[in-house]
């Protein structure tokens, strides 16, 4: 740093030296010969200097590395020779030049530069100074077709499979990192295309987590996951299927639940795993089983009657903790054998919900899941392996009252003897309907089975049933007005449904960072009829590829 | 009695338990779990998290694992990021800072261990899964094996300074039966030193450069991807012109493409544990390394 000053120095003192040159200053020049000189010299020492304390570091790492490299064995009786001996057992050929943090005990396990270099499964890190972030990027792509015309409403899921043809299931970027010493963060901005070709972005998940508070506690903050059952908290990537599980889609959200909060969860001191875990979130957003608007990606007004036969008008605010969505879980895991684990869970999850026109209506969700996996001991590359996986989810969402002459005009609106069209028809008086409190009862079922049966290649299969207790509002024949004094009955309200759902599907991982997938869906949708749809689906993962959990 | 008072006591039980025995070592490998128990001796107890011959990248992250890592006092990872695929969240759930990396509590196998098959060019993806930093599986190399327990020594001294005499005596002790044995072992391999091999898998690497064995070829086309039929058809005329007269392979794998070069070859198959266990014959760190010296002696006289 010091040459380059001095050089810098230098350079500008010819420069001005030229100008009194074209003087002819004798004098001047004299003077400046002198100090170029005298510049010259200290540039010298300088260098000198410089050399004399490399000699002195080259001499302390020599002696460093003499004392790293261990002691030579003794020799033990009955062995050839000494010499031999030493050469046979000595360590010093094996330890690397300078000893990090191993001879250092467990101190920071931080290396020499350059000695632990990137590999091709490590996080793509991007770092300058002490501040360093792994990005990682995955693209799930599916092209199909299905009997179905509605293919939106046939994959009720925010990332299943939308059109037929191709689909961009997601891009997801994910950015994750230690924030400092004392939280880890990590962000999953996900980029997917509706459609119409509409590109848009959800901020999936993105939270800060502690990683030192005491009492086995753990405090996550942010845009999160609900903590309810398995597979809500799976990014797209971690899917077992081309789509999500319809009860997951229709009772906890097209996108699964996810809202901002924050959760505390605690690792109790059990002989064996249990977890308990305690989130509260907003309760608006995507959780459309409490205020969440429908969330539909960017698609226009649905069509038909709303969920409940009841708009969602009832938006009470936020005036207290009990406007909260609260989430509390238990997960309990026991090793069977050496070869199989199982996990159970019990979820739930209550708060209010916004459905008719006024007072307090609550929902609340139970769910429970089991997980148990079989993995021989000599396994290669993870296979063979065989899991199941089930969850059961009960929904009571309590619908509040709903007048739809919501102008008190019966329903006329426009001078018209008849009651407007698409207003929902009470039959009996030929008036709009008035709708009554009452409780719905939604239940939804997946038991999937995967069986890793070779290296790469994993064969599953999927049921979904979901079903419920037909309501007052759907055996009144209610109808929509045609304009012209008819009633177009209804029916049961499609968006409870009963409904079932088998899908086989075929996985080949060609390493870990890629899968092609073949899934074909029997579906069965009460009021519609049975579909069949085949989806191809690719994935490729870039860069950072953090660890699935179990 | 009431519930309240016998829920209380219960937990009190269960911290008591928690606090009775001395140190708490978690390793994720039988290798480094072996080598620790000789270092530790009756002063800790030690859990491995892997078991057997699990393939060390792919082990299933199960849940109870986290349980085992939130009372650890010392984490022992292979390192070079072997774990990478199943460790980290499970750190991050044990609620124990002390063993992430950084941490006091984590001691890196790999840390001070001089590692070959750095590639020297330009790496992506595309070439399967190499190692940059170098082939981790170096515990198969007897004298990498007392380099760590030296470096492991040291750091259980770090954490436990009141037994540092003890944690001396024990890897004085395992160093002195294993210098024996090194010894006895380099006699045994001297006559089968140049004795061309071929591997499925780069795990015998440090093995076969410790005794002076040529490994001419390896069953996978690239490091990670498995063996195809065309690799190896192109494998079968070279392995038999360098000699070929062994093919080493992890228990764990597949035979099938093995047995093909094998044919091609008439060299023999020599399907060995790539990690110690609890059961005879391979019990132990220098058990096991005396198992594999055993098992080319006798395939190769």
């Amino acid at each position: 740093m010091k040459s380059i000053l001095v050089r810098t120095g230098l350079a500008f003192a010819l420069c001005l030296a030229a100008l009194p040159l074209q003087a002819q200053e004798a004098e001047v020049i004299q003077d400046l010969q002198r100090q170029l000189k005298a510049m010259q010299k200290a540039l010298e020492e300088q260098q000198h200097a410089h050399q004399e304390q490399m000699r002195a570091m080259q001499a302390q790492l020599d002696t460093l590395m003499k004392s790293v490299a261990s002691p030579p064995a003794l020799p033990s009786p009955g062995s050839p020779s000494p010499t031999d001996v030493a050469s046979v057992t000595s360590t010093a050929s094996v330890t690397a030049p300078a000893n990090p943090s191993g001879a250092a005990g467990a101190g920071p396990t931080t290396s020499l530069p350059g000695f632990k270099s990137w590999r091709p499964t490590d996080p793509i890190r991007i770092s300058r100074g002490n501040a360093s972030l792994d990005l990682g990027l995955t693209g799930t792509f599916t092209a199909g077709g299905s009997t179905a015309s509605d293919v939106e409403e046939l994959n009720p899921g925010g990332h299943d499979p939308n059109a037929r043809g191709f689909t961009v299931q997601g891009v997801e970027i994910n950015l994750a990192g230690a924030v400092d010493p004392y939280f880890q963060g990590s962000a999953n901005l996900n980029f997917a295309l509706s459609p119409d070709g509409e590109s848009f972005m959800e901020v999936e998940e993105a939270w800060l987590e502690s990683v030192s508070l005491p009492a086995n506690l753990q405090l996550r903050a942010g845009q999160i996951w609900s903590d309810f059952g398995r597979h809500n908290s799976t990014h797209i990537h971690g899917w077992n299927f081309v789509d999500q599980p319809l009860a997951v889609s229709r009772l906890l959200g097209p996108d699964g639940m996810r809202n901002p909060g924050a959760r505390l969860s605690w690792l109790a001191p059990t002989p064996w795993f249990t977890e308990l875990s305690f989130t509260v979130q907003n309760s608006g957003g995507v959780a459309t089983s409490f205020r969440g608007s429908n969330h539909n990606h960017g698609e226009g007004e649905e069509e038909g009657v709303p969920f409940g036969f009841r708009h969602a008008e009832n938006d009470r605010g936020v005036k207290g903790f009990e406007d909260m969505l609260i989430n509390p879980r238990l997960a309990m895991s026991y090793d069977l054998t050496d070869t199989q684990t199982l996990l159970f869970g019990g979820s739930a999850a209550f708060g209010p919900n916004n459905s008719g026109e006024g007072g307090e209506t609550d929902t609340q969700i139970y769910g429970v899941d089991l997980t148990w996996k079989w993995q021989p001991l000599d396994h290669n590359r993870g296979f063979p392996f065989v899991t199941l996986q089930s969850e059961f989810l009960a929904r009571k969402y309590e619908a509040g009252g709903f007048d739809w002459d919501e102008d008190a005009n019966g329903g006329d609106g426009d001078g018209n003897l008849f009651v407007d069209e698409g207003i929902l028809t009470d039959p009996l008086t030929g008036l709009p309907a008035v709708l009554t409190p009452e409780t719905l009862s939604d239940y939804g079922i997946y038991s999937q089975v995967l069986y890793g049966f070779r290296p790469g290649w994993v064969a599953g299969l999927r049921f979904d049933y979901l079903f419920g207790q037909r309501a007052g509002y759907e055996t009144r024949g209610l109808g929509l007005a045609d304009n012209a004094g008819g009633i177009d009955p209804v029916g049961i309200d499609l968006e409870r449904g009963n409904r079932f759902r088998v899908s086989p599907n075929l996985t080949w991982y060609p390493t870990e960072f890629s899968k092609v997938r073949l899934q074909y869906n029997y579906d069965d949708r009460d009021k519609i009829g049975i579909d069949h749809s085949l989806w191809l689906q690719m994935e490729m993962s870039l860069g950072s590829h953090s660890a699935h959990r179990f | 009695m009431s519930y309240f008072k016998k829920t209380l006591l219960l937990l009190g039980l269960a911290c008591a338990h928690s606090a009775q025995a001395g140190l708490n070592i978690v390793a994720t490998l039988p290798d480094c779990a072996a080598i620790a128990r000789e270092i530790s001796g009756d002063l800790a107890e030690v859990k491995c998290l892997a078991q057997g011959t699990e393939d060390p990248h792919f082990v299933t992250p199960r849940p109870s694992y986290s349980r085992v890592l939130n009372r650890a006092d010392l984490l022992i990872v292979g390192g070079a990021d072997l774990e990478i695929g199943w460790l980290p969240p499970l750190a991050s759930g044990a609620r124990n800072r002390d063993i992430l990396p950084g941490g006091k509590g984590r001691f890196s196998a790999s840390d001070g261990i001089r590692l070959i098959g750095v590639p020297t060019g330009p790496i992506d993806r595309s070439q399967g899964d190499i190692h940059a930093a170098g082939n981790p599986h170096f515990l198969l190399d007897p004298l990498r094996g007392k380099a760590v327990a030296q470096n492991l020594a040291r750091a259980l001294s770090r954490i436990d300074p009141k037994n540092a005499e003890r944690y001396k005596a024990n890897l004085e002790a395992f160093t002195s039966r294993l210098d024996a044995k090194l010894v006895e072992w380099h006699k045994i391999m001297t006559p089968h030193k140049g004795t061309a091999i071929v591997t499925y898998h780069s795990n015998f690497d440090y093995f076969a450069e410790r005794y002076g064995l040529k490994v001419v070829g390896q069953l996978e086309p690239k490091p990670g991807l498995p063996p195809t039929p065309g690799h190896v058809r192109k494998l079968i005329p070279n392995a038999k012109a360098a000699g070929t007269r062994i093919v080493a392979i992890g228990s764990f794998r597949s035979r099938r493409m093995a047995d093909f070069l094998a044919k091609g070859t008439g060299a023999k198959i020599l399907s060995l544990p790539v990690m110690p266990t609890d059961t005879k014959p391979t019990d132990g760190y220098i058990g096991w390394i005396d198992h594999l010296v055993g098992e080319f002696d006798r395939a190769l006289k």
